[in-house]
């Protein structure tokens, strides 16, 4: 049996076209990306414990100080967490990204006659099941704590649509941190001061007409503020005005630029 | 009859920056045959294998593997190499299991195929009881047998080994030789890269001597021993004469001079008449000699000759940290 296994040339691969293989590579690497949350206590708890204790932290500790008008506080909190969570997690995407560009198996991937950027596919993909999980989670933690939407089945499904959107788009741009950042531990630290003030400099938690009038005008103009007031106004019926159309605006304008720029970065990256 | 070369490369340049790593490497591997890139720490073994494996881009110079140009046709070589690079290149997370047949798919295999030959390899190289564990709880010596049996997988006729048995133990070591041995037997080329000339001697067919990106000398194991002739003299100095005149005498010829053990040795080039010729120098100046043995020359002391220096194995040592 020893001759016949390593016998070289033994084995033939099979035959199909280009545009299946793109598929299959991504597919086969998105499952990798997928089986991390799993073996990974890490991510598990970020994905579970962190969305639940956020929830009841900001339920319970703002909950009485912040007044948010007619909106009740946990109804007014929800879409903030739910983009907060959305945008952290996303971040994963870079840990993941600058570990496989720092360990040796990049290197075995673009040694194989694939598509070597679908690794980053993997990782972005994995990041937008990994949110939907939480997103769930959070929604039945937050309805057990008295939040009580009004949305209606399509309103539902826009919220989703918005927040993977959302998702996605942070992804990408998470993935040109893992690939630019010289360690892992780099990108922790760099995604934790990107993001704290994008999602906290936000309509997140507090009301922007209460801040500081300069930090009020940064953070009623940012995405993630188009962000959640769109998918507020969706769950509770706060007017939407025009935070839908420019939160997709916005998330499509990040994707457009950050797939090619990722891609190019990584092809740079590999080819030094 | 023309000779059937698996791996042709011609005039490898590589510079980083200022700092030029490779100066020209030409290398040939025949179909079927082991080709040893040995050299110390730095010297660009490294280097070469990433662009031979298409990993990294020359600046300069034509490569051809098994037919495919690296430059135009990347893609083919991708489809004829096995990778096992210096530092093991697995997914922690994944099992044992799950990594080859994930590797099996990214080469292409249909999924009958990639589970099939995973099972295969996973008892192939003993690893069959902790297929189902997550990586990370694998010991360096399986881990280094996994990212071969990964690179293995589709059965590439041509595999690349940096440095294989660097940081394994002993038992470890003479498994991956019988491995290596093997592939070779079934059929495989191989370019391995190594500092151990032992290993270089018990395993290839050719050796390539690389020093400061350049190749400086080549050939099989028994032509560079020829180059420090067919023995090795190793004379004694006795206490009573003075070791410094000793060395004066002999001048330039000793290959090594070790004061402390007053050993002085030298390459013998002219059989019998050569060693008389020494002997009487040294007893016209008056020194004695206390022993004297002949030796068959080691490839240690071909790395010495060629390159001036010694091979060190601390090098060795420090590339171990993982
Ligand atoms: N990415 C890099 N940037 C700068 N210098 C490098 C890089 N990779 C390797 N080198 C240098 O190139 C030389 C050869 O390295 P390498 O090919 O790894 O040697 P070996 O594998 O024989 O130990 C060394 O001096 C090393 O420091
Ligand atoms: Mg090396």
């Amino acid at each position: 049996m020893a001759e016949q296994t390593l016998q070289a040339g033994s084995i033939q691969p099979e035959k199909h076209s280009a545009a299946y293989w793109v598929f299959s590579d991504s597919w086969v690497l998105i499952k990798r990306s997928l089986t991390h949350i799993i073996k990974s206590l890490d991510q598990l708890l970020s994905v579970v414990l962190q969305p639940i204790m956020f929830m009841l932290l900001f339920r319970y500790v703002f909950g009485g100080a912040i007044d948010t008008g007619p909106t009740s506080y946990v109804n007014f909190l929800v879409a903030g967490i739910l983009v907060q969570t959305a945008a952290f997690g996303a971040t994963t995407t870079a840990l993941g990204v600058a570990n496989d560009m720092q360990r040796g198996i990049i290197d075995r991937f673009r040694s194989l006659p694939m598509l070597s950027s679908a690794v980053l596919t993997g990782h972005v993909v994995s990041d937008l099941v990994r949110n939907t999980i939480s997103t769930i989670i959070m929604i039945l933690v937050a309805l057990a704590v008295g939040f009580s939407p009004n949305a209606d089945p399509l309103e539902w499904l826009m919220v989703f649509g918005i927040l993977l959107l959302f998702t996605f788009a942070i992804s990408w741009l998470s993935a040109i941190l893992g690939l630019l950042a010289k360690s892992v531990e780099a990108v922790q630290w760099f995604s934790f001061i990107a993001i704290f003030p994008l999602t906290f400099a936000s309509s997140a938690f507090v009301p922007a007409e209460t801040m500081h009038p300069v930090l009020r005008g940064f953070a009623e103009n940012q995405p993630v503020t188009h962000t959640i007031e769109a998918i507020r106004a969706l769950l509770v019926g706060t007017p939407i005005g025009n935070h839908g159309w420019i939160a997709i605006a916005w998330a499509l304008g990040i994707i457009a630029i950050t797939i090619p720029l990722a891609t190019w970065l990584f092809r740079r990256h590999t080819t030094r | 009859m023309p000779k059937n070369y698996a791996i042709v490369a011609k005039g490898l340049k590589k510079s980083y920056k200022k700092l030029e790593v490779l100066k020209g490497i030409d290398l040939r591997v025949e179909q079927g045959t082991i080709l040893a890139l040995l050299g110390p720490n730095g010297a660009g073994k490294t280097t070469t294998v990433k662009i031979l494996s298409t990993l990294l881009a020359a600046d300069d110079g034509q490569v051809t593997i098994h037919g495919y140009d690296l430059h135009k046709e990347p893609d083919g070589v991708r489809s004829v190499i096995g990778l096992t690079g210096q530092y093991a290149a697995v997914d922690e997370y994944l099992t044992g299991r799950e990594n080859l047949e994930m590797m099996g798919r990214l080469y292409r295999l249909s999924q009958a195929d990639a589970k099939r030959r995973s099972e295969e390899l996973l008892q192939q190289f003993d690893l069959i009881d902790a297929a189902g564990r997550s990586v990370k709880t694998y010991s360096g010596g399986m881990r280094r047998r996994l990212d071969l049996a990964i690179s293995l997988i589709a059965a590439p006729p041509i595999i690349f080994l940096d440095e294989p048995t660097t940081g394994l133990d002993p038992r470890s070591r003479i498994a991956m030789w019988e491995i290596i041995k093997q592939l070779v037997g079934a059929g495989a080329t191989i370019l391995l890269t190594t500092q151990y000339l032992d290993e270089a001697d018990l395993l290839a067919d050719k050796i390539a001597v690389i020093d400061g990106g350049k190749v400086i000398a080549e050939g099989t194991a028994d032509e560079l021993k020829q180059h420090v002739g067919n023995e090795r003299l190793e004379l004694t100095i006795a206490k009573g004469s003075n070791f410094q005149k000793a060395q004066k005498v002999v001048d330039g010829e000793a290959l090594q001079v070790d004061s402390k053990r007053r050993l002085l040795s030298i390459a013998m080039t002219g059989g019998v008449k050569h060693l008389q010729e020494i002997l009487n120098k040294l007893q016209a100046a008056g020194i004695e000699v206390d022993g004297l043995s002949l030796h068959k020359p080691t490839l240690d002391d071909v790395f010495l000759q060629l390159t001036g220096h010694q091979a060190t194995k601390d090098d060795v040592a420090e590339e171990d940290k993982k």
